[in-house]
């Protein structure tokens, strides 16, 4: 339910009423969602979007800086002798 | 970046369960609070690449399951009547009631549609002024801005045939009510990144302070989720209880102002039943008065209705993170998702649903080590 996927929006503009609506292209699937809670947005930016309505821009430098954080950790593990096999990351949308 | 496939690198992961792994030297339990996050961990094994020390329970994060079958009820009351088109997200349909679902009474002739968005049944409202158009408003703070804006809408556009049946739950006080239990095992949390893209992370402070337990606001992606772990464990080593951010890239502390004053326009706090854990205080939202023309209770009058849960069902346990879905004599045998008997089998976020989807239900228990 509270499932909110990151969409890169295309456009904005106001409907009839006045109300600030966009379309956002989520992974090819292009969908009409309330821009109203994300005043700033603007196309090319990614909105978090949940039920229609962005909640929020994705934070590219944050995105960036937590993965870059991550592929770090990655470099420092490089180091270190692996001890047990582990079990693999379950491929749960496989076929 | 596109924010989806990044997260998923299995390299990667098995890279930050290294890190956990070296940072880990005794049992913890942690909590993910969201039923998302929940799919995620079952999804991709994700609880079965940690390290034994670390057990991960399953948090009340299922707005689908937590509604109250007083509320599923009452929805299919006015679902019934023939002069409403009754509309839901589309994981309720499913959903028993005492006697029936929203697909079964669909079967029968009541006009039970599935919205992707509660703004999508101002149209329907608009095209169809002879009817009473009602949404099913549920959900947690994540869904709250898109339900008020609904409601805000229909005023502003005098759209006066449409209501809203309100069961919103929220999730800080569910969390100090697992704390306070008697039973509670959970030392951690894994925070609701998506709740707190809307409410910020302010209003966790005072409860990590209170119980001294960590907080650390987590993704819905497997790195995510596993780096919560790893942040969370680490605060837990070094005997620390703050609240952390994990999910930076769209969780800011003060939250999203501008959903926030919506929101609080149209919403008020009250106390609410949680379906198999009970009423918890101020826990859920209500529309204020001014928007008694739009609510559902008011306008149907529905009477309160006489429940009957079936007793073998340990959901209320399962929602505390007390117990798993395996240790339900029911899980996988007379509860299913085509037939669930209670509130984490009837929504994909449910553990048990979850579990069951991706057959742990076929799995043989290992013995309990003595």
């Amino acid at each position: 339910m509270c499932l909110a996927i990151p969409g890169k929006l295309l456009d904005v503009e106001a409907d009839a009423n006045g109300v600030r609506m966009g379309r956002a292209n989520f992974g090819g699937i292009v969908k009409q969602i309330c821009l109203e809670y994300t005043p700033d947005a603007l196309p090319g930016d990614y909105v978090l979007v949940h039920v229609g309505f962005a909640l929020g821009k994705v934070d590219q430098e944050e995105a960036e800086r937590t993965y870059r954080l991550l592929q770090e950790m990655d470099q420092l593990q490089e180091l270190e002798i692996p001890g047990v096999e582990e079990p693999t990351l379950a491929r749960g949308s496989s076929p | 970046m596109k924010y989806i496939d990044e997260y998923r690198d299995e390299a990667l992961a098995q890279k930050i369960v290294g890190e956990i792994r070296r940072a880990v030297t005794r049992p913890w339990v942690l909590m993910e609070v969201c039923g998302g996050q929940t799919h995620t961990i079952v999804k991709y094994g994700i609880d079965r690449l940690l390290p034994s020390e670390v057990e991960l329970v399953h948090g009340p994060g299922c707005p689908v399951c937590v509604t109250s079958l007083e509320m599923i009820d009452k929805a299919h009351a006015i679902a019934r009547r023939p002069d409403v088109i009754f509309c839901s997200f589309g994981d309720m349909l499913r959903v028993p009631g005492s006697e029936d679902d929203l697909l079964v009474l669909k079967s029968r002739g009541a006009d039970v549609r599935v919205v992707y968005s509660p703004i999508d049944c101002l149209k329907i409202a608009r095209a169809n002024p002879a009817k009473k158009v009602v949404f099913f408003a549920i959900g947690f703070e994540t869904t709250a801005p898109g339900n008020a804006m609904a409601v805000w809408q229909a005023r502003e556009q005098r759209i006066t045939n449409f209501s809203v049946l309100v069961s919103h739950v929220l999730v800080p006080p569910a969390i100090a009510s697992i704390l306070q239990s008697p039973l509670n095992r959970v030392q951690g949390f894994l925070g609701p990144g998506h709740v707190c893209t809307v409410m910020g992370y302010q209003e966790y402070e005072p409860i990590a302070d209170r119980f001294r337990v960590p907080i650390v606001i987590t993704g819905f992606e497997p790195l995510d989720i596993l780096e919560g772990t790893l942040l969370t464990v680490r605060q837990l080593e070094a005997g620390t209880w703050n609240v952390e951010n994990q999910y930076p890239r769209v969780v800011r502390r003060a939250g999203n102002r501008v959903a926030q004053d919506l929101v609080n326009k149209v919403f008020e706090v009250c106390d609410r039943k949680w379906r198999g854990v009970g009423s918890i205080p101020k826990s859920g939202y209500k529309l204020r008065y001014e928007f008694r023309d739009h609510d559902a209770e008011r306008i149907f009058e529905v009477k309160e209705i006489d429940t009957k849960e079936p007793s073998v069902c340990i959901s209320g346990l399962v929602l505390k993170g007390v117990k798993k879905p395996h240790d339900c004599p029911a899980f996988g045998k007379q509860c299913t998702p085509e037939h669930p008997l209670g509130a984490t089998m009837v929504s994909a976020e449910g553990a048990c649903a979850a579990y069951y989807a991706y057959g742990r239900h076929l799995e043989k228990q290992p013995a309990q080590a003595a």
